[in-house]
């Protein structure tokens, strides 16, 4: 199969207008195997391509019940069992004291959750990708914007999908090495 | 590329942020170029010359007080916080403003915030980096800083989790941890941009390497979003906490002058108030050095001047509000401790304090003022200092004077206090100008969400 040489086709193209438009031809087309590359988040780009539900604000919160159980019970254990001080007769578990720290380690959990749950969800760290082929890529980071429709997609054909690139008007269409 | 490198340096049209003419191209050229290919200037190995000098000055100051004592500086009972605690509650009050800019202002929807907020967040860093000296060193054996952590230990003892200082603690490390994580994670664009653009490989290895492989895809982007969205929701309480639980370390205790509830809400509306004079007194130095006033516009500087009058006036009221709560709480040593501070042997630094950060912010009130960068600048200045002096006056002026004349001392503060002060201000300069010629100092990619290009046409949306 000739689609196994290559990663997919990617067309370039020079406004975020543009871009839109030929993610929401693709989708339309039937692609679901794509991706877009922009230098800065747009919003119509991702309603284009279905991907406004993600996991991420699961994965905070858990992270957040987490910490704030972990803060709570650390202080809990310690001043109750493990390292009991009776102050003036009251009570061990004085529980409105021990708020702030259950506080701070929900907040802690919660983020070092979001920073690595993005991470995750994004597959990064990523040494290497095949977009990265194209010379031109270097461009999404600057004032270009690229949409590559991958060979794993059930629909690809390198010339036909080629093809239909070359008809949303970008700037440039080539083909992505493995 | 036809669209490189126009120098454009006009106001902002009413109703946009940052000057006319920017492309996506111009903008990313423009601030990285500070980093990657312009030539640096002279007034970069002027400031980070300073800085170094004065942090040399910082490590001379830490061996002479690892090899000798505490006792170096002049705390000595009854003021046993000193210059230490003093310059703690300061240099964290700063860090504030950074995370009031990337966070709450990215919430309430503030898009100018996005010319200053990368800066802003790297002054927090380092300012919480400074603070973080003060309580170190001020334990006098900073390497055994880890016994105010619970874990086992062979001593079998654990810290009381009912102690203020141990929330500080907590609320300090949390702090320095998300500040760290939100600037990262706003900068790995960014890095992806300063990798594709270098010519260096070496630079090329090290940003590639820490931006770990973005490419800007639709996928990252939304799940991109949503993390920055609730990293700001989870610093917002987070800030609010830090200053209140530094506001705990007093209001707990039964001194007069601290012992009072509205600190949580007075020390935060300070903390802000001098970051933002910080954020000035950084950002209008940087602007006109690296010719950004089309960036960082003047629209800018007034709207930081306009949260400087709004929160120099919350300070104000708490100033107002405390001495009427002594005097209206009837509580003798309360009434004789504000006594002591206007008339007292710190007189001077509270009469002056008031003049700083009272009187002096009542010039940002005409917009003659606010559109001046050198006004803004001196105004900064001196409200920083005016927020130094307000630390001092609560931490020193009520140890120095508390229930009985018999065990009153007045606070001396010795060369090695100046110099360890003056110390961290090197390490935040020196860390800060690193920062500038390493990294981008404005975040180049929500800058560009600013263009008007930016915004997809009604075709792209239909």
């Amino acid at each position: 199969m000739s689609e196994q040489g290559i990663y997919g086709v990617m067309a370039e193209f020079d406004n975020p207008s543009a871009l839109v438009s030929a993610a929401r031809a693709a989708r339309a087309k039937g692609y679901r195997k794509l991706d877009a590359y922009s230098p800065f988040p747009i919003e119509e780009l991702t309603d284009a391509l279905h991907l406004h539900k993600n996991k991420l604000p699961l994965i905070v919160l858990a992270g957040g019940v987490i910490g704030g159980l972990t803060g709570f019970f650390l202080q809990y254990w310690i001043a109750v069992i493990y390292f009991p001080i009776n102050i003036a007769g009251r009570p061990l578990n004085s529980w409105p004291s021990f708020i702030i720290i259950t506080f701070e380690l929900t907040i802690l959990f919660a983020s070092l959750s979001a920073v690595l749950g993005m991470m995750a969800l994004c597959g990064l760290p990523m040494p290497y990708h095949p977009v990265f082929n194209v010379p031109r890529f270097s461009a999404a980071s600057r004032n270009r914007f690229f949409l590559c429709i991958e060979a794993a997609d059930p629909l690809f054909d390198p010339a036909q999908t080629s093809q239909f690139l070359g008809t949303l008007e970008p700037t440039e269409v080539s083909e992505v090495a493995h | 590329m036809a669209d490189d490198q126009q120098i454009v340096v006009e106001k902002p049209a009413p109703g946009e942020i940052i000057a006319p003419g920017y492309t996506f191209s111009t903008i990313t050229d423009q601030i990285s170029s500070v980093v990657l290919t312009r030539k640096t200037p002279l007034f970069w190995f002027a400031a980070f010359g300073f800085g170094g000098s004065l942090l040399m000055l910082f490590l001379l100051a830490v061996t002479v007080l690892l090899a000798k004592g505490v006792g170096i500086w002049g705390i000595r009972t009854p003021v046993m916080w000193g210059f230490a605690i003093t310059n703690f509650v300061w240099w964290i009050g700063i860090g504030h403003a950074g995370t009031l800019i990337s966070a709450i202002l990215l919430l309430l929807n503030q898009s100018w915030r996005n010319s200053i907020n990368r800066f802003a967040e790297a002054m927090t860093l380092f300012a919480v980096a400074c603070a973080g000296m003060f309580p170190l060193l001020h334990m006098g054996r900073p390497w055994l800083f880890y016994w105010m952590m619970p874990y086992p230990n062979t001593m079998g003892i654990e810290p009381q989790f009912r102690s203020p200082l141990v929330w500080d603690v907590f609320a300090v490390s949390t702090y320095a941890t998300v500040s760290l994580l939100f600037w990262f994670v706003g900068l790995m664009p960014d890095l992806g941009t300063l990798r594709d653009r270098t010519k260096n490989p070496i630079g090329r290895a090290i940003y590639g390497i820490l931006a770990m492989g973005w490419r800007g895809s639709a996928r990252h982007w939304s799940v991109y979003e949503t993390a920055t969205l609730l990293l700001a929701g989870l610093a917002t309480p987070l800030v609010l906490s830090v200053h209140t639980v530094v506001s705990f370390d007093f209001t707990i205790a039964i001194v007069p002058g601290w012992h009072s509830t509205f600190f949580p809400p007075y020390f935060v509306a300070g903390a802000i108030y001098s970051g933002f004079a910080m954020v000035l007194a950084l950002a209008i130095p940087l602007r006109s050095v690296y010719g950004l006033q089309g960036l960082i516009t003047d629209k800018h500087l007034d709207n930081c001047g306009k949260i400087m009058l709004a929160t120099g006036w919350i300070v104000a009221y708490a100033y107002m509000l405390e001495l009427f709560g002594a005097w209206y709480g009837g509580n003798t040593y309360e009434q004789a401790a504000f006594w002591h501070r206007m008339t007292g042997p710190y007189a001077i630094q509270y009469w002056s304090l008031v003049a700083c950060n009272i009187v002096a912010p009542q010039f940002l009130w005409f917009k003659r003022v606010r559109s001046s960068p050198v006004l803004l600048f001196i105004a900064s200045i001196v409200v920083l200092v005016g927020m130094w002096l307000e630390r001092f006056m609560i931490i020193v002026s009520s140890l120095a004077q508390d229930f009985l004349p018999s065990s009153w001392g007045i606070f001396q503060a010795t060369r090695w206090d100046w110099a360890t002060y003056l110390g961290t201000i090197g390490l935040f300069l020196f860390l800060f100008f690193l920062f500038v010629r390493a990294l981008p100092m404005i975040s180049i990619f929500e800058v560009r969400t600013l263009l008007p290009q930016a915004k997809v046409s009604k075709e792209g949306k239909r």
